[in-house]
């Protein structure tokens, strides 16, 4: 494992280009590309002002920096670095700006959701929808871009409209039975829409592309519903993981339940391993690791920590949430597959340290890492089943079926780890914090 | 018991003033009715003395005896006189009497004691029986006590049910008030929602008029040229048929995905029928050949045989292909069937072991240890036997097909190696062969770069021998402007042998036409003329080597 030096970073945007050989950084206003191996800068562009969000095209060839103050998007080149490209909202204001799927739009939503507008780049034409719904998954692309979702609210009711992506032709418009539609996410074969309501009503309806109701899912009454919600890269699974601290599993034949996973504090399953950060002495030398790292450079200032396993029962740290707010703080907020669609990662959000890997062939708790501090984000590896968690401090935890190592990252000061990102070969990491990212390379013989 | 009669004794005569009592031994006699009382209820032996004195006097033993008489005669004993009517006493009925009476007296005092006995185990039963009840008494009121307690506990707990049984419904109710108020909330919530989001979608409008009203020059697309598509294709307008072309490729999209879960499924569906087969299979080969199916089936009829035959038909291999709900379930029926057979038998065969276990056997059914073993190890002699003769078979086998013999098998088998070892030579050969081609025609090359050379070394000897004469001529005509001459002719003579050179290099192309040798024995004269001649024919030969050698590379190269 190797670690680069760290760069500047602003805003945690920091993404690798969709074929692997380019990563984009943002520092302030300047868009920072280098290439993925050697980090050397390839291109320096500078925007007009302090960038909110950048976007690779599918084909990599274009970037895009939206910056939502000023309501501008700049589009840069990478083939030609002379190229530029502004759209301007102007009064209009900018929310949100995302690419289609063909790398040759640009889908900017403006203020208020009042409209959204259908920039070309390739030809001088303008498209406006109406009345897009302003909530969290407004627009859904399916995998293969071919078809592109989007919520629409008139009249106090919601709609879905379905475009295609080639010549943004209105394919189906057909209305939902939500009361507040909350999200809506495609499944990875294109052939399904999930669509959920707000969390005051635990409701899950799934949609085909033809604009056919396949199925209503609806678990309870009343308590807070749906939380989030993942699609396993074969389309078998739907995980929805709600309020009630239960992710409850549907699957593709007859969108009914199959099971429930139950996050209780306690862990009584004998067969359940429970990896438990501890903090390991900084005098000790022989480093006890379940996969010792290779000999990095310890800074003085920050312990090492190490995996144990723990014996079960165990009992977790639990953070009872505060009643009175709005949005608590309980129930399943993260939720990932594994790409080679065996496991599932969840996160309970008032167990906030503790990372949940469950076992989808057999359907059972498999693994639970417990962490010393809360976890920021985990993301799986896009070829391999190796999960990677940050938790805020300057370690990076990686998990596999064969064990899970903790590594520091030699740096100097404080860097803390707040997102990270899989390069798309599996091979390489970006670890971002607040003000600075750095890349770690894996080698493939070691943590398998 | 203290009842004791008082006997007055009755007055024997006026006359006598000795008159007296009897009194009770223990008690005093209530007042007599004369003055004169004896007294003393135990009377001791002196008192009885005096006692017995007092009754009988000198006085009056005439009629203390008739007295004495009439009183045993009273008792029922004979009379003490002799006669009915004498004076004189009978001694032996007085000692009779007196024995008797002696008699009466000690069988009396038994009784007393008996009594006395009785009396004193009767009081001490009566104390028992007193202290028995007092205690029963206690006893009794303390289980009084106690189920006044315990009435009033039950009584409490009871009280208690009922109040958590009102809690109970009262949280209930309130449950269900309070999900009526949420309900009503919520719909209240939805309602004044549905207003806000009406008047916010008014403001939208408005404010969407207005920004497009204004007709903001600002907002607007700045690019510095136009970008080709991804595809590389042209933008189309967009159509019907465009229209008709997206929901198709939609609607085939949707049909891929079916058909591809839809050969999933019926693989699934197969393999699992497969297994259930397997299964049947197993199961039917596990089941012991049982004697009771003819009689079952006799009873049952045509219904089981008819399911008999369909299950044969079931086993057939290509209703594995049909789907169809009867044929599914005649299936898993089956399997559940005979499955259930399988258990009993499986439960039959515990309580036989459970039954050897306890010692009672059963000869027909259990067979004893020592033929288990015997039978397990002529069990394995056999296999022993069958895999020495499966070892000695293979080493025949291969003896045969290592040495030749007559039997047609053999020499079929023998056949088939010779026709593969055939088949690689033949290979072989054609590989062969086309080294040969190659060799051949390296060959030739070689030889015609000798050819070349020979021509070359033959023109060149002609050169030499020419440029020999001349230098002769030269040396004996111009003696004084030989080194001039020789210089001028050696660049001459170069420049001629150049030229001839050129000439014979011409004169190679046609290896055919030169072939008018020159005069090889001259350049022998001159040691010189040998040195340099020689130094260019080595100059030469490696040029002239260099060519094959380049060739050999060539044809190596096309040999590669």
């Amino acid at each position: 494992m190797n670690f680069s030096e760290l760069f500047k970073l602003s805003g945690l945007l920091g993404k690798f280009s969709p074929d692997g050989k380019r990563l984009a950084s943002c520092v302030q206003y300047r868009l920072v590309i280098r290439d993925v191996n050697t980090l050397q800068i390839l291109q320096l562009y500078t925007c007009l002002d302090q960038i909110q969000y950048i976007e690779w095209s599918s084909d990599s060839l274009f970037i895009l920096c939206a910056m939502y103050k000023r309501g501008i998007v700049q589009v840069w080149s990478l083939e030609q670095p002379d190229w530029h490209c502004k759209i301007d909202e102007g009064s209009a204001g900018l929310v949100a700006s995302c690419w289609s799927p063909d790398g040759r739009h640009i889908l900017n939503t403006t203020e208020f959701h009042l409209r959204i507008t259908v920039w070309s780049l390739c030809t001088k034409s303008v498209s406006y929808i109406k009345y897009p719904k302003a909530c969290q998954q407004g627009i859904a692309f399916t995998k293969d871009g071919r078809y592109m979702a989007l919520a629409e609210r008139r009249d106090c009711k919601d709609f879905i409209s379905l475009f295609v992506c080639s010549d943004w032709q209105l394919l189906r418009h057909f209305d939902t039975e939500t009361q507040d539609l909350f999200g809506i996410e495609w499944a990875p074969n294109g052939c399904v829409l999930a669509v959920w309501d707000t969390c005051l009503e635990y409701k899950i309806l799934l949609y085909s592309l033809d604009g056919r109701l396949l199925s209503t899912y609806r678990a309870y009454e009343w308590s807070l519903g749906i939380k989030s919600i993942a699609w396993s890269p074969s389309s078998q699974f739907l995980a929805i993981g709600s309020y009630d601290e239960k992710v409850r599993i549907l699957n593709h034949v007859t969108w009914k339940k199959i099971t429930e996973f139950e996050h209780p504090a306690t862990i009584t399953n004998p067969k359940t391993i429970v990896y438990k950060e501890v903090e390991k002495s900084p005098s000790v030398d022989a480093e006890r690791l379940s996969f010792p790292p290779r000999a990095l450079a310890s800074s003085l200032f920050s312990t090492q920590s190490k995996y144990d396993i723990s014996q079960v029962p165990v009992s977790l740290q639990y953070v009872k949430p505060i009643a009175d707010r709005a949005n608590p703080k309980i129930g399943i907020g993260m939720l990932a597959f594994s790409t080679d669609n065996c496991f599932l990662a969840t996160r309970n959000d008032n167990i906030p340290n503790a990372v949940w890997i469950w076992d989808i062939q057999k359907l059972k708790l498999f693994v639970v890492l417990e962490q010393l501090c809360a976890i920021q984000s985990f993301q799986w590896d896009p070829r391999q089943p190796r999960l990677a968690i940050c938790t805020g401090n300057s370690k990076v935890y990686l998990w596999s079926p064969a064990g899970c190592v903790s590594v520091q990252v030699p740096m100097e000061g404080d860097f803390q780890i707040l997102s990270l990102c899989w390069h798309s070969s599996g091979d390489s990491v970006a670890l971002l914090s607040k003000d600075n990212f750095c890349v770690c390379y894996l080698e493939r013989e070691e943590v398998k | 018991m203290g009842d004791w009669k008082t006997v007055t004794v009755p007055v024997l005569s006026s006359d006598s003033k000795n008159i007296f009592q009897y009194t009770s031994e223990k008690k005093m006699s209530p007042p007599s009715l004369n003055t004169q009382v004896l007294r003393l209820p135990l009377p001791s032996s002196k008192s009885m003395h005096t006692f017995f004195s007092a009754f009988c006097t000198e006085e009056n033993i005439e009629q203390s005896i008739s007295y004495l008489n009439r009183e045993l005669t009273t008792l029922g004993f004979p009379s003490i006189y002799a006669e009915s009517k004498g004076k004189e006493l009978n001694l032996i009925s007085v000692i009779n009497c007196m024995n008797e009476l002696l008699v009466l007296q000690h069988k009396n005092l038994r009784a007393q004691e008996e009594v006395e006995m009785q009396h004193l185990k009767l009081g001490s039963d009566m104390d028992h029986l007193q202290n028995c009840y007092a205690k029963l008494k206690e006893q009794l009121e303390l289980s009084k006590r106690e189920i006044v307690g315990l009435q009033e506990r039950d009584r409490q707990l009871q009280s208690k049910n009922r109040s958590l049984h009102q809690l109970l419904k009262n949280e209930k109710d309130e449950v269900q008030k309070l999900q009526n108020i949420i309900s009503s909330r919520a719909t209240q919530y939805n309602h004044d929602m549905k207003r806000k989001e009406r008047e916010y979608n008014k403001l939208k409008e408005r404010l969407h008029q207005l920004v497009m009203n204004k007709k903001d020059k600002k907002i607007a697309m700045d690019v510095l040229n136009y970008v080709g598509r991804a595809d590389g294709k042209r933008g189309a307008w967009r159509t019907d048929k465009t229209e008709a072309r997206n929901e198709e490729e939609m609607y085939k999209a949707l049909l891929n995905d079916y058909e591809q879960r839809q050969k999933q499924l019926l693989m699934e569906n197969a393999e699992l029928k497969k297994v259930l087969q397997q299964m049947k299979k197993e199961i039917i080969s596990l089941l012991p050949p049982q004697k009771q199916k003819p009689k079952e089936r006799s009873e049952d009829g045509p219904v089981l045989s008819d399911l008999e035959e369909d299950t044969g038909e079931l086993n057939k291999e290509n209703m594995w292909e049909l789907s169809c709900e009867t044929v599914r379930e005649q299936l898993t029926n089956s399997i559940r069937k005979q499955w259930r057979m399988l258990k009993n038998h499986v439960e039959k065969l515990d309580n036989q072991v459970s039954r050897v276990h306890s010692g009672a056997l059963n000869d027909k059914d259990v067979i004893s240890r020592e033929d288990h073993e015997l039978e397990t190890e002529k069990l394995e002699l056999e296999i022993q036997q069958c895999k020495e003769m499966i070892k000695t078979q293979q080493q025949l086998l291969q003896q045969q097909l290592m040495s030749p013999c007559d039997d047609d098998t053999t020499l079929l088998l023998q056949d088939c190696y010779l026709l593969e070892e055939r088949e690689r030579l033949q290979e072989e050969w054609r590989l062969f062969r086309e080294q040969k081609k190659n060799f051949e025609k390296e060959r030739r090359n070689f030889t015609e770069a000798a050819i070349r050379l020979g021509l070359e070394r033959k023109a060149f000897e002609e050169d030499r021998g020419a440029w020999l004469k001349q230098q002769f001529l030269s040396m004996t005509t111009d003696y004084k402007h030989s080194e001039n001459m020789t210089t001028a002719s050696a660049f001459l003579g170069s420049s001629d042998q150049d030229n001839r050179l050129m000439n014979s290099t011409s004169q190679q192309r046609k290896p055919h036409c030169t072939l008018s040798i020159p005069i090889p024995a001259e350049p022998c004269q001159t040691s010189q003329c040998i040195s340099h001649n020689s130094s260019d024919a080595a100059s030469k030969k490696p040029a002239g080597d260099k060519k094959p050698n380049q060739w050999e590379e060539s044809d190596k190269e096309e040999t590669e």
